[in-house]
């Protein structure tokens, strides 16, 4: 088997087995989340909590009271850094954009390349600066599980192969490309059943906190 | 008769743990933004004392019993149980270290609402027989007698002797139909009289009716604190019974954080159904007075003051604009602290802390923060609004030698409370 | 061996001058990525070099590749290259028939034994070796025979190289690539579909003036000549890297010449020289037609996917994969959640209400 039949599979039977895991395991972890239920709040609410509950889903994106250098600095830059950097990364690189449209049909404009390129340095850049920090700091070091550094892992391989694919370091683009779209294949298998799954759950942790923060007239 | 049993304790877990919770744990990405949130982290560096690591035994219950992935884990003998001697060791953590001020859960980038789980990860360690001593005495005497510091009746009724004696008013007991309620936390009735003193001089200028009922004056919640649903909701019932009783149209909770938590937040949760009455802070209460002009006051304070906010009454509560209002109807030179409101430092004492003897060591090193926050304003004096944190910040300045007065709010606006043309009374 | 002329003789002979013959090896030197120092090598060696004896084996293919190579509109060094080896055997172009021209593919192999080089185009069924026979010779049974006392072998074309469109899915001849059958021989892969004429004169030149095989790739192509992608050297890529894409085949990106990504060329796991040497003269290639590449020098090309879909995009149809995902995770997320919830509700029948006498273990109290 040469890699252009890797690249093949990986791009087909086998990104269709990891979209098939993701969506299995998606699926499981919200319906657990749900299926669990919360208590109906019997007090005199000052609110419904519904838009407070959505204020807070878009504000703890932001930094708190507006300063990104707030304290812990290191954490806020870095953090900022790597998530907008992925962000940028993830949806506004054409090729990307194009995977998006052949799987729901959706598209939109795409960033020119050495843009998003220097969006990849800063993410890769700050995962790495977070990374060394998590192995350094009192703090970090007593919080983190093996599983912190295996998302840590599965979210910098595909950044790395994308920036080497697209820079054509070390290996042919056709093993690059192997790797890379492999490396996400791998990413979205396992997202389901580690801390990964905060991408999608943060939305309905922050709901529920600013909903219930809301309902007692405070914006969380 | 049933004791506290390591079953009933993860039994009183499971119970607890629902949809924002599953949400909340999994969240979490251990970013530790949470722990610089919490001072009991600030002020002591002990990564232990991290927010969401306080919370690592329901975490895993969680994931043994609710998740797909926990049980098959657990079935293959691979998970680790949960054992009395780690709830014993998490005690400590989710008891002594942590006031459930809530900071943790505003900076969460995630938004988990980690004080939420702790007050729930309580309900399971105080089944599980692993509650502090002191909470559990404070909790026994509240149940048994009406108060968790064992103020009866008799020592209210005193109290009341005394307020008529220096102002000439009336307090009025078990009145039917008046239009508030009044409770009292045995603090108040203890260490701060003059509270009830400025309540009555503050309605009798207002014109409102008001009553104290004697089967439910105390309005401190220890069931909410040692995190027994069960009592709590004994205590609130006994409220409920007498503001039913009495028909009055709003029950109002004293200058106590929890207290209001425990009455407003979670009272009708506890007892299964919503209230007949409204419940309201007294600061509430003052600020709906101010915005109908029934509270005159006259003349302002000489010093540079700033106002210290109780964890559940502001961030927990609620009641954020309120006291500022009320704050500056007598406070020329009010100053507030960095990250005043719903940002503010805790006391380090609320959320039972205050009741666990253990927890003095702790509970006075958390208070640094506070200390920090004073040290910069130079004011002459700090304005707060619950018993409890008044105590805290009294014992910690005295600690520290710092000599600043600490005043209760609703008494500072009676200070100012014009004086009526008749009537008796000599006030300050 | 025959006592043939040798090639610049020949070359004479068609009326090419010195000069051109120069040229000719210069620009073989610089294709072949050789210092400029070995243009007079070439030179020196192609002009004493005598004409090799060729045999070319047709099997399953198309013609495209000798049209490709003999139809160039105008003679060039590289056809007259073609006139100045000894095609001993190829039964497309040469005059004998039938059992005459088997005789002179013997009589070859005879004569040249361990020194012709062989060339392939085309690929060889394996289902069953009826499917394609020579003078009732399978085409498995005639590759081993002549490659046997073989040099080495050329596979020209993607057939011959990996297999090319017969063995495309579902690939009912089962047909195979020449290096499937023969193990023991060095074998060139000259891919593409068709290949670029140069490519198959620089291996020559290369053969007759080293008397090796050029360096080869990892897919047994020489490197000189698939070394780069298609996308490195396109000349819209700088539309690429401004994200600036034609949508379809008449829209104004298209019409401005902006990138075929999003068409589908394949450009960027395409190892050709055609963005170089270009076609039909260095007139053009594909993607300056307006066409994305489709990638004809990579193998399984047929099967990449689609022409039209973007390199990015799934190759096969994962939407019942993710359907069927779905729909499990959500029956097992529903019987697992359920199970859940009915754990917790259990625990609330089990809930024992917690007095003030309760908080303390039996032992003490």
């Amino acid at each position: 088997m040469n890699i252009e039949a890797v690249l093949l599979w990986i791009r087909g039977p086998g990104l269709g087995l990891a979209l098939g895991i993701f969506l299995f395991g998606m699926a499981i972890k919200l319906l657990e989340i749900f299926l669990l239920g919360r208590k109906k709040n019997l007090a005199a609410v000052r609110s419904s909590g519904v838009a407070a509950g959505f204020r807070t889903i878009l504000s703890r994106s932001l930094p708190p009271d507006g300063n990104i250098l707030r304290r812990p600095r290191f954490t806020f830059i870095f953090g900022y850094a790597f998530h907008i950097g992925l962000f940028v990364v993830m949806f506004f690189l054409a090729p990307h954009i194009e995977v998006s449209h052949a799987l729901l049909g959706l598209s939109w404009p795409a960033l020119p390349t050495p843009v998003v390129d220097v969006f990849t340095i800063i993410s890769i850049i700050a995962m790495m600066a977070l990374l060394w920090h998590r192995l350094t700091s009192p703090l970090l070091k007593y919080l983190t599980t093996p599983q912190d550094y295996l998302v840590w892992a599965l979210t910098f391989a595909p950044l790395l192969s994308g920036y080497m694919a697209y820079h054509h370091l070390l290996l042919p683009y056709t093993w690059l490309l192997s790797i890379h779209i492999g490396s996400v294949e791998l990413l979205l298998i396992l997202f389901p059943f580690t801390k990964l799954t905060h991408a999608f759950t943060l939305f309905i942790a922050r709901w529920y906190t600013g909903m219930m923060a809301g309902q007692k007239g405070v914006q969380s | 008769m049933s004791k506290a049993t390591l079953e009933r304790g993860i039994n009183a877990l499971k119970e607890q743990i629902d949809t924002p919770t599953a949400a909340f744990f999994s969240s979490c990405v251990n970013c530790g933004l949470c722990a610089h949130a919490c001072l009991f982290y600030t002020e002591t560096c002990d990564p232990a004392k991290t927010p969401i690591h306080k919370l690592e035994p329901m975490r895993r219950l969680w994931e043994q019993e609710y998740t797909l992935t926990g049980r098959i884990r657990k079935w293959l003998g691979l998970g680790k149980p949960i054992t009395d001697d780690e709830l014993e060791q998490w005690s400590e953590l989710a008891y002594q270290n942590c006031t459930l001020c809530g900071r943790c859960s505003m900076v969460c980038p995630v938004g988990n609402d980690i004080t939420y789980m702790i007050r729930k990860l309580r309900e399971g360690l105080s089944a599980a027989g692993h509650a502090p001593d002191g909470l559990i005495g404070a909790t026994t005497r509240a149940v048994k007698l009406g108060s968790p510091m064992g103020v009866t009746l008799k020592a209210l009724e005193a109290q009341a002797k005394h307020v008529k004696e220096d102002s000439g008013l009336d307090i009025p007991f078990d009145v039917e139909g008046t239009e508030y309620m009044v409770l009292l936390s045995s603090m108040e009735i203890i260490n701060y009289p003059e509270y009830l003193q400025a309540i009555a001089k503050i309605f009798d200028q207002a014109k409102k009716t008001w009553t104290i009922s004697s089967e439910a004056f105390e309005a401190t919640n220890s069931g909410i604190q040692i995190g027994t649903s069960d009592i709590a909701a004994e205590l609130v019932q006994r409220v409920v019974d007498a503001a039913e009783k009495l028909k009055v149209q709003t029950v109002i909770s004293p200058e106590c954080g929890h207290a209001y938590m425990a009455i407003r937040w979670e009272g009708p949760n506890l007892i299964g159904r919503p209230f007949t009455f409204r419940v309201q802070h007294i600061l509430e209460v003052l600020d709906e007075l101010r915005e109908q002009g029934l509270l005159q006051v006259e003349g302002v304070e000489d010093g540079r003051l700033t106002f210290h906010d109780p964890c559940q009454l502001v961030r927990r509560g609620g009641v954020i604009e309120q006291p500022r209002n009320l704050m500056r109807l007598v406070v020329d030179n009010f100053v507030e602290m960095k990250d005043h409101g719903k940002m503010n430092w805790c006391c380090g004492a609320g959320g039972g802390v205050s009741a666990i003897e253990e927890a003095e060591e702790v509970r006075l090193k958390a208070f640094n923060r506070k200390k920090k926050q004073l040290s910069k304003l130079h004011v002459d004096g700090l304005v707060t609004a619950c018993a409890n944190c008044r105590i805290q910040i009294e014992e910690g300045l005295e600690e520290n030698d710092m000599d600043m007065p600490v005043i209760g709010l609703t008494e500072i606006l009676a200070n100012h409370l014009v004086e009526k043309e008749t009537g008796g009374g000599s006030s300050a | 061996m025959k006592n043939d002329p040798s090639l610049l003789e020949v070359l004479r002979q068609q009326g090419v001058s010195r000069r051109g013959f120069l040229k000719f090896c210069a620009a073989t030197a610089s294709l072949m990525a050789l210092p400029p120092g070995m243009a007079p090598v070439i030179a020196k060696a192609l002009e004493q070099a005598h004409r090799p004896s060729v045999i070319w084996l047709s099997f399953q293919e198309c013609t495209g590749c000798t049209e490709s190579l003999t139809r160039s509109h105008a003679p060039t060094i590289e056809g007259l290259i073609f006139d100045a080896i000894s095609l001993d055997y190829h039964h497309t172009l040469q005059a004998a028939s039938g059992s005459a021209a088997e005789e002179a593919r013997m009589a070859a192999m005879k004569a040249n034994k361990g020194e012709y080089l062989l060339v392939v185009d085309g690929s060889i069924p394996t289902a069953d070796p009826g499917y394609s026979t020579i003078a009732g010779i399978s085409n498995l049974e005639m590759l081993r025979e002549v490659a046997a006392d073989a040099a080495a072998i050329i596979a020209v074309g993607t057939c011959a190289a990996f297999g090319g469109l017969p063995h495309a899915k579902p690939n009912p001849t089962g047909a195979v690539a020449v290096s499937d059958i023969i193990t023991d021989k060095p074998i060139i892969n000259v891919s593409g579909c068709p290949p670029i004429p140069v490519v198959i004169t620089g291996v020559l030149a290369h053969f007759l003036t080293f008397g090796t095989l050029p360096k080869l790739d990892h897919l047994g192509r020489p490197l000189a000549f698939y070394g780069n992608n298609i996308h490195d050297r396109c000349y819209r890529r700088p539309f690429y890297e401004r994200g600036q894409f034609a949508e379809s085949f008449d829209d104004e990106g298209a019409k401005k010449g902006w990138c075929l990504y999003k068409l589908g060329c394949k450009g960027p796991v395409t190892y050709n020289a055609c963005a170089t040497t270009k076609w039909n003269n260095g007139t053009s290639f594909p993607i300056e037609s307006g066409h994305g590449c489709l990638g004809c020098s990579e193998p399984n090309f047929w099967d990449l996917g689609g022409f039209y879909n973007a390199l990015s995009e799934p190759s096969v149809n994962t939407g019942n994969a993710a359907a069927f995902g779905l729909v499990a995770g959500a029956a097992v997320g529903a019987a697992s959640g359920i199970m859940a919830r009915k754990e917790k509700d259990n625990t609330s029948h089990a809930h024992q209400k917690v007095t003030v006498n309760d908080l303390k273990r039996g032992e003490s109290q």
